[in-house]
């Protein structure tokens, strides 16, 4: 990549010992034989693949099942960096909450002219056939997940936001599975939140948002396209772990704009949703007409405010790459403030100078379509080939508004077992976000991606990524760091106590 | 429990049941064919065919490497072994947390016997896949009777019940279909062979020597697999499975209907049932009745339990 990088565990790329304050876990690295490491990573992997947490890739055969390569080293996110990057998060989520009952209500925004018009309003992720509905409680992004990227020590950019139905949160709750097992060493000398309780948080989410007047306690649901799906196994992790049922769109019925569930008793009144099927396919009588995985009718239903659905339907206008440009003017807008989390450098491709400025350097930059996902219609310059370049330079020429562009950053490394050793490979990084009734938490850990390719800056899974735990460290980290427990160092057991509880 | 995870827990039972009982018939034919002192031949295959009812799907010749092909490893055939356990499979991937590892995992083991297996091979090689899915089969059931005593062990259970009523009633209507050779009298010796070869297809020869205390009668191996409760792959057996598990899921649920009566009133009839009358009356067409009877049972328990 010729730009170094920096590395979340050694601090310094090439480092010889860890950040100070990693000191145990460069220890660790350094103590613990790679062929170990190795085993351990083996082990997990072995249980992966027999709990069949797999994916399918999209084009591959339809037997083609893999699992996602996991690596042993985890990501540690210090307790103050996690501080700054939280209020962060919150203060994007609750405006990219506002932004969707603005656009879809008073739009506000548009006629102060902060955004152009044309952009929303003429944006495909756009869905006039549900302006003027609002979400019970007025939530809109219930579940978020802000793609991150680092560069420094403090220098945290949000590369994407999720604001439909983002994934991977399964793999933040086996992973930790995984290290508890195979790494218990590491939960002694360090004290690391614990993300276990996400189920239990995302359902009293769901049960928050239920419509007025259902009850305390709603009937909640998990709607899946089905096991053919790639994200198969995380909706059925997340409902059983949940205890709620996992439904498919012939399971539901709408009736008199009320959704029913078939059981095989009768009928089941059904009061929240957590839907992971897109909005096109959602109600094949207000969407797509073709789509048999969705529920006829649950649009109306939703209209009447009979059901809550998770996300809310026409949530893409928010995380469109196009409008991702315009989230730091956005935050500002809607919280008053400062963006506290920036974006990553974006040229909009629409606009005339800087398609200029990209087509001039198509070999440094990342070209992105506005609307893709998965690592898919990408180009990343500096490793692309002349004949990728030239593909791509056609294709802005045609279509400019279709695209965006970004520098290529020199994304953090973190060690990753490699085929010669430990070696630093790319991360980026999915916290997820939850959004109810009573307000946003996010969740102290993550998804950590990792790019297994050397020098490769592409972490997605259906691109060749593994993942990797991500430890959130809690307050009272500097005891135990120090070797010999000395107890006198700063914060004290009692005022760090109390800030985990 | 929601409809659909009901249907998929019962269709899962009725395929792997299904998959287990293609692999005994087609051991059974094995040895029709080739194991007793006068074979069967084509007839022994042309038989197998019939009783599936897939002699007209059928286009091939009339041999083993043929319709061995055609019962086991044809994916093209919804009735071979590799599309029952890929259907099994299917649906236990869509109810996959309700099970546990051990019963996923019979389900997958079974499942990869078949991957990348192009021929049937030898005969030997024949029973010996044939027997690895049978294992696999009897894995399974253990598996599943280590469950929770729940809804999903019970829709399960029910599932393999009415498939095993319909396998059983197959698997004796071969015997209808196989001529014997010419100048060979009904209870000769060859009629006695292929009797036997039906009692081990369903692991029942002890069995028999145990309840019937004389030499292999007909009249008796036929009273054996139909009236016979104690031996669990009889229609009464299999009846009266049905039968308790659906009062089972009544007492859980609440929910009882056709079903249990259409259920109730076959056990009812078949524990007054006499061989001697069946047999006078004609077996082919007393096993044909029961076939249909117990698709009509199946619509019932479709209707009673809201299947989709």
């Amino acid at each position: 990549m010729g730009k170094q990088a920096f590395d979340e565990i050694m601090g310094k790329p090439g480092a010889e010992t860890a950040r100070p304050e990693l000191a145990a876990l460069g220890r660790w690295i350094e103590d613990t034989p790679d062929a170990e490491l190795r085993r351990r990573q083996e082990a997990a992997e072995t249980t992966f693949r027999q709990l069949g947490i797999t994916f399918a890739v999209y084009g591959e055969e339809e037997a083609a099942e893999r699992i996602i390569p996991f690596d042993i080293v985890p990501r540690v996110f210090l307790h103050d960096e996690w501080t700054r990057l939280s209020e962060g998060l919150v203060q994007r989520v609750e405006a990219i909450n506002a932004f969707l009952d603005d656009i879809y209500g008073e739009r506000r925004i548009l006629k102060e002219g902060v955004l152009p018009e044309d952009l929303v309003l003429g944006n495909a992720q756009f869905r006039p056939e549900i302006a003027g509905m609002r979400p019970p409680h007025g939530v809109w992004a219930h579940i978020c997940g802000i793609d991150l990227v680092r560069t420094g020590p403090d220098d945290f950019f949000v590369l994407e936001d999720n604001a439909r139905t983002p994934s991977g949160v399964s793999y933040m709750l086996e992973n930790r599975e995984a290290m508890l097992r195979l790494c218990p060493e590491l939960f002694r000398q360090f004290r690391v939140a614990a993300v276990d309780s996400y189920p239990d948080r995302l359902l009293e989410t769901m049960k928050s948002v239920a419509p007025h007047g259902t009850g305390s306690n709603p009937t909640c649901v998990l709607l899946t396209p089905g096991h053919y799906n790639s994200a198969y196994y995380e909706h059925s992790f997340l409902a059983d772990s949940m205890g709620i049922e996992l439904v498919e769109g012939a399971d539901l019925v709408v009736d008199d704009d009320i959704v029913w569930m078939r059981t095989i008793a009768g009928r089941v009144k059904v009061d929240v949703i957590y839907r992971r099927i897109d909005d096109d396919y959602l109600d094949p009588l207000v969407f797509r007409p073709d789509s048999a995985l969705g529920v006829p009718g649950l649009i109306a239903a939703y209209a009447a405010g009979n059901v809550a659905i998770l996300n809310a339907p026409g949530n893409g206008i928010a995380d469109d790459k196009a409008i991702y440009s315009y989230m730091p003017d956005i935050v500002k807008f809607y919280s008053g403030g400062e963006c506290k989390l920036p974006n990553v450098e974006t040229w909009r491709c629409r606009e005339p100078d800087s398609l200029k400025y990209v087509l001039e350097h198509l070999d440094e930059v990342v070209v992105k379509l506005v609307d893709g996902s998965g690592g898919y219609g990408m180009l990343v310059g500096p490793t692309a080939s002349k004949a990728e370049i030239e593909a791509f330079r056609a294709a802005l020429i045609a279509e400019p508004q279709r695209y965006i562009a970004q520098p290529t950053l020199a994304l953090s490394t973190v060690p990753t077992m490699a085929d010669g050793g430990l070696s630093p490979r790319h991360v980026d990084f999915r916290p997820f976000v939850l959004t109810g009734s009573k307000g946003v938490q996010v969740v102290p850990g993550g998804l950590t991606r990792v790019a297994l390719k050397e020098g490769s800056l592409v972490v997605n899974s259906s691109q060749g990524g593994g993942t990797k735990d991500s430890f959130v460290l809690m307050a009272d980290q500097t005891q135990r760091m120090a070797r010999g427990g000395m107890t006198q160092t700063m914060g004290g057991m009692t005022q760090s106590l109390g800030e985990i509880g | 429990m929601l409809s659909r995870t009901a249907s998929s827990l019962y269709w899962l039972g009725r395929y792997f049941e299904r998959a287990d009982f293609i692999a005994r018939l087609v051991e059974a034919t094995v040895r029709l064919d080739v194991l007793s002192s006068q074979p069967a031949g084509e007839d022994a295959w042309a038989s197998a065919l019939a009783v599936t009812e897939t002699d007209t799907a059928f286009g091939g010749a009339l041999e083993q490497a043929e319709v061995v092909r055609f019962l086991t490893l044809d994916a093209s055939h919804p009735g071979s072994i590799v599309r029952c356990l890929d259907m099994a499979r299917n649906n236990a991937k869509a109810v996959r947390t309700a099970l546990t590892r051990e019963a996923w995992t019979a389900i997958n083991r079974a499942w990869l016997l078949f991957e990348n297996r192009a021929s049937p091979r030898g005969t030997t090689e024949t029973l010996n896949l044939v027997d690895a899915v049978k294992n696999e089969t009897r894995g399974f059931e253990g598996a599943i009777h280590r469950m929770l005593r729940n809804q999903t062990t019970w829709f399960i259970r029910l599932g393999q019940a009415v498939e095993r009523a319909d396998n059983t009633a197959r698997l004796l209507d071969v015997k209808y279909h196989i001529l014997l050779p010419e100048g060979e009298k009904v209870g000769g010796a060859i009629d006695r062979d292929q009797w036997t070869t039906i009692l081990q297809t369903v692991s029942a020869v002890t069995a028999y020597r145990w309840l019937y205390n004389d030499g292999l009668r007909p009249a008796d191996v036929i009273d054996l697999l139909i009236a016979r409760s104690e031996l669990p792959r009889s229609l009464a057996a299999s009846v009266e499975e049905t039968v308790d598990v659906l009062n089972l899921l009544a007492k859980r649920t609440g929910n009882h209907g056709e079903a249990d009566r259409m259920a109730r009133m076959r056990a009812a009839r078949l524990a007054k049932t006499r061989s001697g009358e069946v047999i006078a009356s004609g077996l082919h067409q007393y096993l044909q009745a029961f076939i249909h009877e117990n698709g009509l049972l199946h619509a019932a328990i479709g209707r009673q339990f809201k299947f989709l």
